[in-house]
Order: structure tokens, then sequence, then C-alpha cells
């Protein structure tokens, strides 16, 4: 496996809309919350910079690979 | 060539206190978009139910930064630069947004709140040592707010009196007594010494944000100085001055709804449900701003918004959309959900949304808790801000 996966947790969001607004590709609204498109990505610096401008830290994207997370940062 | 109804002046009048205009909610019930005229830039569409302000805000359909430009409709003279976080779309807003993201998120700002709270003790001691009344406005929501982003970014709380004097001059509407020329000097002397103070942290970093936006210089996607100079702008002055006009507008709503203010004396685990409601409640500016242009033809409430037109969201009217807030005009801090777009929605969502919670919560759970006897000195008296696009008392006399 060399992908990523991508979670967000519900409890967690605010539904700003800023990780849809930042990278449509990746994430997409549902009710007054944003949930990822794919739970598993070819890795994509985009969807990093997405997932880092999130002001609740609700997004954790994880490197299948090497178990690694990625964002949130330690 | 499509006809548009004749437009009508906005803002809709002259601020009244914290009324909201009884034309924002006709708006929302009849549906359609209503065509305006704001101070400066061209007529413009105004979208008021909430649904419609948030797809205006949230959907890429929409442009902020192609709606710059002197053509904008501005309540504001000063046309608004287009490599700003306040104004760019992606990408290259998402590397801007990236680049200060990390210093206001929940967690990061949470570190803070133990010295925020020694903030707002230290003020109080003095205000109560000073005497039996004070200025509420000059001696402490002024204050609380500088005194956090000063650490935060990285500047001298000496200088609290020009980041004052600066401010005050870059929120001046048109009936104020500065000019044109008055707004372009302060931008510039802003400008000016923020590049000497990012040029000193070059020299001797220190742990503020200031610091880690001088040291992506060594990373491979630096920021240029100017770059950095815009960020500082940004953090500065939306950090200060904004908060100080919602802390006042809270303590004044707080201290004239006394029902509110016993359930949250009562219940402090209200606290923050409270400060939710206050951030819904408050029209903290005289109108709204920051309109977006149409990419393409969309239909909002029946209106056809044609590509290449604008429409100014106005946050202060979704938050008081019944479909979304029963009872919308009434305030109320047991409500289960409060999606207020006070802090704006998608891209552009409030980047310091979090460190202006804390803040509230903490500088107005203190005040409550420290100060049972808080009342208005003279309620009828109060002084309004004028000549501001902030709405909200300009001074706050208060006893305990």
């Amino acid at each position: 496996m060399s992908g990523w996966s991508v979670e967000i947790d519900a409890r967690t969001c605010i539904g700003t809309g800023m990780c849809v607004g930042a990278a449509p590709k990746y994430f997409q609204r549902k009710s007054s919350k944003s949930v990822p498109v794919h739970d598993h990505v070819e890795p994509d610096e985009d969807l990093l910079d997405a997932a880092f401008a999130c002001p609740a830290e609700a997004i954790r994207v994880r490197d299948e690979a090497t178990g690694d997370v990625l964002v949130p940062e330690a | 060539m499509t006809t548009h109804p004749e437009p009508v002046a906005y803002p809709f009048s002259e601020p009244d206190r914290l009324v909201v205009h009884p034309r924002y909610g006709e708006l929302r019930d009849q549906g359609e978009l209503e065509r305006v005229q704001l101070p400066f830039g061209k007529p413009t569409w105004l979208a008021t139910r909430h649904e419609d302000v948030k797809i205006v805000l949230g959907d890429p359909r929409f442009s902020r930064e192609k709606a710059l430009g002197e053509d904008e409709p501005r309540i504001l003279s000063f046309t608004h630069r287009p490599d700003s976080i306040l104004t760019m779309d992606p990408p290259g807003h998402t590397r801007l947004r990236k680049a200060v993201a990390r210093a206001f998120t929940k967690r990061r700002i949470e570190t803070i709140r133990p010295r925020t709270q020694q903030i707002v003790d230290e003020l109080l001691d003095e205000m109560v040592a000073a005497g039996d009344t004070a200025d509420l406005v000059r001696q402490f929501a002024l204050a609380v707010p500088m005194m956090v982003i000063c650490e935060l970014l990285g500047g001298p709380y000496e200088d609290r009196h020009k980041f004052h004097h600066w401010s005050e001059i870059l929120a001046s509407t048109r009936s104020s007594k500065h000019t044109k020329e008055d707004i372009a000097q302060a931008d510039k002397e802003l400008r000016d010494y923020l590049a000497e103070l990012v040029d000193t942290k070059r020299a001797n970093p220190g742990d503020d944000l200031l610091s880690v936006l001088v040291e992506t210089e060594q990373t491979d996607d630096p920021l240029t100085p100017e770059e950095i100079v815009g960020l500082a702008w940004s953090v500065l002055l939306a950090g200060f001055e904004i908060t100080t006009n919602m802390l006042v507008n809270s303590v004044y709503l707080l201290l004239t709804n006394p029902d509110q203010r016993e359930q949250l004396v009562q219940e402090a685990g209200l606290l923050e449900k409270a400060v939710e409601e206050l951030l819904r409640f408050v029209p903290l500016t005289v109108g709204s701003f920051f309109p977006r242009m149409a990419l393409e033809d969309v239909e909002l409430s029946g209106t056809l918004v044609r590509k290449g037109e604008t429409v100014l969201p106005s946050t202060l009217a979704a938050n008081r959309d019944e479909a979304v807030f029963p009872n919308a005009d009434q305030l109320d801090f047991h409500r289960d959900s409060n999606a207020h777009l006070t802090f704006s929605y998608g891209i552009h969502h409030c980047l310091g949304a979090p460190l202006a919670r804390m803040e509230l919560q903490v500088a107005i759970g203190t005040l409550l808790r420290r100060l049972p006897g808080l009342r208005l000195v003279a309620e009828d008296e109060l002084p309004w801000r004028s000549g501001s696009i902030l709405r909200g008392p300009s001074s706050l006399l208060v006893t305990w």
C-alpha cells in the first residue's frame, strides 16, 4: 500500500467549509459537516495543505505504508 | 443587457445602537435578492437568507478575488489588495492560510488560555484598585485583545497607541473625519512599521508568529517579505479592534439583559454557549462587506445572478434567519445548535475564531465572576461609535 488515508472526526468538525473550499477534489459537504470524498487517496500536497488549514484540527491524514500520521502534526 | 431594479442605498441607515434594520427581515421573507448601492464601487446584489449567504461564501462558483478593484462594492474607501489572505482564491489563498493556520488551531489557542486569564485578572485588579467606576472600553476591552495579539504575533505592547491609531483610521467610513489620504497614509505607516519589525525578527527570532513566518524563508516554499508583512497586517487588525468591539457589545448586552446575565451567573457551564449566542446576535459592523463575483450564472432564491455580477453576503442578516434560528431576535443562551456565520464560512472562515472565542470566554466569564455587582452608570447616555465600520458603544462607564 502506498496511499494515504483521510478521515474527518465528525465530533470535532465544526463545518467551517475550509477544506471543501480549499480542496473540493478531496472534501465535500454533508449536511452541516465536511466529509472526505474518498477514504484512500494517492499522495498529494494539495490535500495536506487543506488538511493543515482546518481550524478545528478535525482532519487526519495517515501514510498507509508507514502508518505515520501526517496531519495533524504531533 | 439585463435591466435591474434601481439600487437602494446601503447600509440602509446610520446605525441605531444594536438594532438590526427591519429591511433585512423583509428581504429574507420576500426571498429575492435586493439591488443595493454601497458608498463606493458599483451596485451589487444583497443576499440575506442563511442558505444563500452560505452558498455565496462557500461555493467555488463565487470568487472573492475577482470582485476586487475600484468597482468592488464597499463601505470603506480603500480598495483591497489582491495579494492578501482576506482576498485571494485558492490555490494562492491556501498557501498563505497554511503558513499561519497552525498558530490558530483550537489546541494551540488553549495553550495561551492561562496567560489570557492572567492578563484579564491583572487588568481587573488595576481597575478595582483605581476606584469604583471605570470605562470598560479603555481600561479593559481595548487592552485584552491588544495584549494577547501582541504576544502571539510578537509585536511590542508599548506601541499599542500606534496600532490603535492606525486601526481606527483604517476602519473609517465616508462619514468620518479621516480623508482617503489619511487612510492611505495610515496603511503605509503600518506596513512600514511591520516591515521593520520583521527585520528585527530575522535578526533575533523568538517563538512568536512573526518569527515562525520569517523561518519559512529557509524552506522550499518561502514567504516573501511582502507576504509576511501582509499576513501580520491582517492578523493584527483582525485580532485587535474587532475583538474589542465584540467584547464591548457583549458586556453591553449582558448589562442590559438582566435575565440572560443571571442565567450565566447561576450556570457558569453556560459560558461557551452564551459566547456563541452573543457572536450570533451582535451586529458587529454597520453593514456587510466582502462581496463575491459569480463565475457563472447562479440562481439564488429566485434571483438570477449573472456571471460577472457581484453578491454581498449579509452574515448579520443570515444570523437572524428564522429558518435556522427559531425566535432569532431573542438572545437565547440555551440554543442547541448555533450555526451563525459571524466568522464567515468556507475558505475565508475567520482564522482567529478559536482565539476570539477563547478571549471572549475568559474576559466575560471573569468579569461576571469577579464583579457580581457590575452595572452601567448611565445607560441612556452611552456614546456610540460613528464614522467607523464597527458599531457599538465607544465607552462603557461602569460601576460595581
